[in-house]
């Protein structure tokens, strides 16, 4: 599997010994970074900023998934359930409790992280495939709970529920597209930053060591069955605080917002950008929002057969994802300096 | 067809009226040679059936052009695939409205997906016109002034079966089965205008979730109230199940109307058994294109003109082909009657006021009918019977309630 070449791959791409130049470096590398991804609010026009928000909420939904599936190698066909239930905790306690859309987050992330603890458990005796398929079957069948009567005060059953978009705080002199994309950039910096903090520890190489040597990991005295349930936790708050900003920039939930398919383009995401790759998550977003469109106007009447096309294609030239590749160049282009410049001790 | 008088009526108004479209800002997507409209459709997805509406106005609107076009122009008509999935309508409609400048949208499908642009179109007052779905809540002129339905809703389709029991029954007492959700609370809603304060009386109503396994039990439990007529409001596999368990317990009834969602002869005659359903009830507004009865009507020879010179592959079998012409001829009268006038405001002013527009796949005697406080186009619809082997219309057409 590709998440298995995909670790050795970014140990070695970490410089041998000096930790601590690269270290700051990648701690000044955040903030550009950030400020990059800012820059796009003052930018392009209010149509594109609602899809690069997208981008930017599909990019979350996608490091959590990435999280439990390419770290942790559970593999999770329906973190799409998550999503949903982010989107409509947020949209309910926006519309039936008149909470602000910032207050909700926290409540969309807890409720998910509890959801997710819970499928957590059978998760634990079911491996590979057979956890594919329960996990799965959770997608399938959170769209009709949603739909449920008794729920259907909050839910508004198929009809769903409609939340107004926030206006900029502080009188400050953005529009709400604009406003929207800051915050919902903030939101994902912190998460990609944690994330990677999380991963980059001790608790991240445990998690990868049950993911390849589950026997040898439980030998070494990992608690096997909290990490992986808490694995799961994890990945499911983030997904669902992914969907929680989708209710607020779509302004809408309803049961058909959430189909199957969605699982299924976050787990495409998730390839295409480069599993068990926190990046990677931001190509995938970018992957599942531009290419069904590009793929419409090139090809106007079987957008499908194209959009096949171009996946099948990806997995073909870049088996390891976008990911993968920036690894491959930025590890040939050190190779190359490394041979030219033949100064050691940098 | 287009009718000379309301053509001349409309000719006369434009012609009368201060010529105040120079002096307005240019609407978007207008120009002196094109007028861009954006369309959304389920070309994928778990409604893609329904992609055949979006293909068959793409063509229309290219012969169109290839006629002249409308007032001088050529209508650009930009049509979207969300799959079904409504965040990707919002983002359609964003993409059309702010990316493209459309001049309005046309004709986009689903109720889940207009659910969730429809607060958008409005804020932007946009015009949001003709939409593909039965659901009662387009025609709000209060709320969404910008937003107009076309085909009757499930609402009036359930007027017309009440107004049809009532005359021949006044005190009849019915059975309704509903699927709990928009479309089955919908033929409720429609009962109750009709039938008002009896309708607690008169009325047993048993719901079921699109979920369950079966309805025997609701079944049991309506016969158990013996009531005169029995309203089946369901989607086609539990409308077949309905068909064969009211046999099987031997409860027949005098009338039994069946809503229109569900008359597939595939998809609910046939599995049920064709002759278990004889005498039941339901109605139609479009020209059945697989009706020898319309062999030589002037409309469907139109209708087939056009799909053999422009669509010869298509399935013409299919009733989405029918319903997309006449929403598509719908759409052409209004831009006709813009005159030089294409402003949003104006736009939306002609698509609320038409009036006995006749249209080619619509049933004889159904009219097309608007104004400012009426954004239901299609409220006339006529009954049909099931014999055993097809479905045969009879009676007059029937009006639903204006309420």
């Amino acid at each position: 599997m590709a998440a298995e070449d995909a670790v050795p791959v970014e140990v070695v791409a970490a410089p041998a010994r000096p930790d601590a130049p690269t270290d700051s470096l990648a701690w000044l590398a955040v903030p550009a970074m950030v400020l990059l991804a800012m820059a796009p609010a003052f930018l392009v026009e209010s149509f594109r900023l609602f899809q690069l928000t997208s981008v930017v909420i599909y990019a979350v939904a996608i490091l959590g998934l990435n999280i439990v599936t390419g770290y942790n190698g559970q593999i999770s066909l329906g973190h799409g359930a998550f999503y949903a239930v982010g989107a409509y905790t947020t949209a309910i306690l926006m519309a039936s409790f008149g909470l602000p859309y910032w207050a909700t987050l926290p409540v969309s992330a807890a409720v998910c992280g509890a959801l997710g603890w819970g499928i957590g458990f059978p998760a634990l005796r079911l491996g590979g495939l057979y956890l594919a398929l329960t996990t799965f079957a959770l997608a399938v069948a959170v769209p009709q709970v949603l739909k449920h009567d008794a729920l259907e005060t909050w839910t508004g059953g198929v009809q769903g529920v409609f939340i107004a978009k926030p206006d900029a705080p502080f009188g400050l002199p953005l529009s709400a597209d604009q406003w929207m994309y800051l915050f919902t950039v903030a939101i994902a910096a912190a998460i990609f930053v944690l994330a990677r903090n999380l991963l980059r520890s001790r608790i991240g190489r445990a998690m990868m060591a049950i993911r390849d040597q589950p026997t040898a990991a439980e030998a070494m005295g990992m608690d096997l069955a909290a990490l992986k349930t808490r694995t799961f936790a994890l990945s499911a708050t983030i997904t669902g605080v992914a969907g929680a900003l989708s209710a607020v920039a779509v302004e809408f939930v309803s049961p058909d917002s959430f189909s199957v398919n969605l699982s299924i383009t976050l787990f495409v995401g998730m390839i295409v950008g480069g599993v068990a790759s926190i990046f990677g998550a931001v190509f995938g977003g970018l992957f599942v929002v531009f290419v069904p469109n590009l793929a419409e106007d090139i090809a106007g009447a079987a957008p499908g057969v194209l959009y096949g096309a171009i996946l099948i294609l990806f997995v073909f030239v870049l088996p390891t994802g976008f990911a993968g590749l920036l690894r491959r160049v930025a590890a040939s282009a050190r190779r190359t300096t490394a041979t030219n410049d033949a100064t050691p001790g940098r | 067809m287009l009718n000379r008088r309301t053509l001349l009526a409309a000719s006369a108004a434009v012609l009368s009226a201060p010529r105040v479209a120079c002096a307005q800002p240019a609407t978007p997507g207008v120009t002196a040679t094109e007028i861009k409209i954006g369309g959304i459709m389920p070309y994928s997805g778990p409604a893609s059936a329904y992609g055949v509406i979006g293909r068959l106005e793409q063509v229309y609107f290219r012969v169109l052009n290839e006629a002249g076009g409308i007032a001088g122009r050529k209508i650009n008509f930009i049509s979207l695939d969300d799959g079904y999935s409504p965040p990707k309508t919002v983002e359609q409609a964003r993409r059309l409205i702010e990316q493209e400048r459309v001049a309005f949208l046309f004709n986009t499908l689903g109720t889940p997906t207009n659910s969730a642009i429809v607060r958008y179109v409005n804020q932007r007052k946009v015009p949001h016109l003709f939409l593909s779905t039965g659901a009662d809540k387009w025609g709000n002129p209060q709320e969404n002034p910008w937003t107009i339905g076309w085909q009757p809703s499930y609402r009036t389709e359930a007027q017309i079966y009440a107004k049809h029991l009532l005359a021949q029954k006044p005190d009849a007492r019915i059975a309704v089965l509903y699927q709990n959700d928009d479309f089955g609370k919908d033929y409720l809603a429609g009962t109750r205008d009709i039938l008002g304060d009896r309708f607690e009386r008169q009325v047993k109503t048993v719901s079921h979730e699109v979920t369950d396994a079966t309805i025997d039990s609701q079944i049991v439990s309506l016969q158990s109230s013996g009531a005169d007529a029995m309203l089946t409001a369901t989607t086609p596999k539990f409308a077949a199940q309905t068909i064969r368990k009211m046999h099987d317990i031997g409860w027949k009834p005098p009338a039994h109307y069946l809503t229109n969602v569900s008359i597939s002869v595939a998809a609910v005659m046939q599995p049920a058994g064709p002759e278990k359903g004889v005498g039941i009830i339901t109605s139609g507004y479009l020209k059945d294109p697989t009706d020898s009865v319309w062999r030589d009507d002037p409309g469907m020879t139109e209708w087939r003109g056009f799909m053999q010179r422009h669509m010869p592959d298509a399935d013409h079998t299919d009733g989405n082909y029918p319903f997309s012409y006449g929403v598509s001829k719908t759409m052409e009268h209004v831009l006709r009657q813009c005159g030089n006038d294409f402003s949003r405001e104006n736009i939306m002013k002609q698509a609320t006021s038409l009036q006995n527009l006749e249209i080619p796949t619509l049933l004889p005697g159904i009219r097309v009918n608007t104004s400012a406080t009426n954004y239901h186009p299609i409220r006339q619809m006529q009954l049909q019977r099931w014999t055993g082997s097809t479905w045969e219309r009879f009676g007059e057409v029937l009006e639903g309630a204006r309420v």
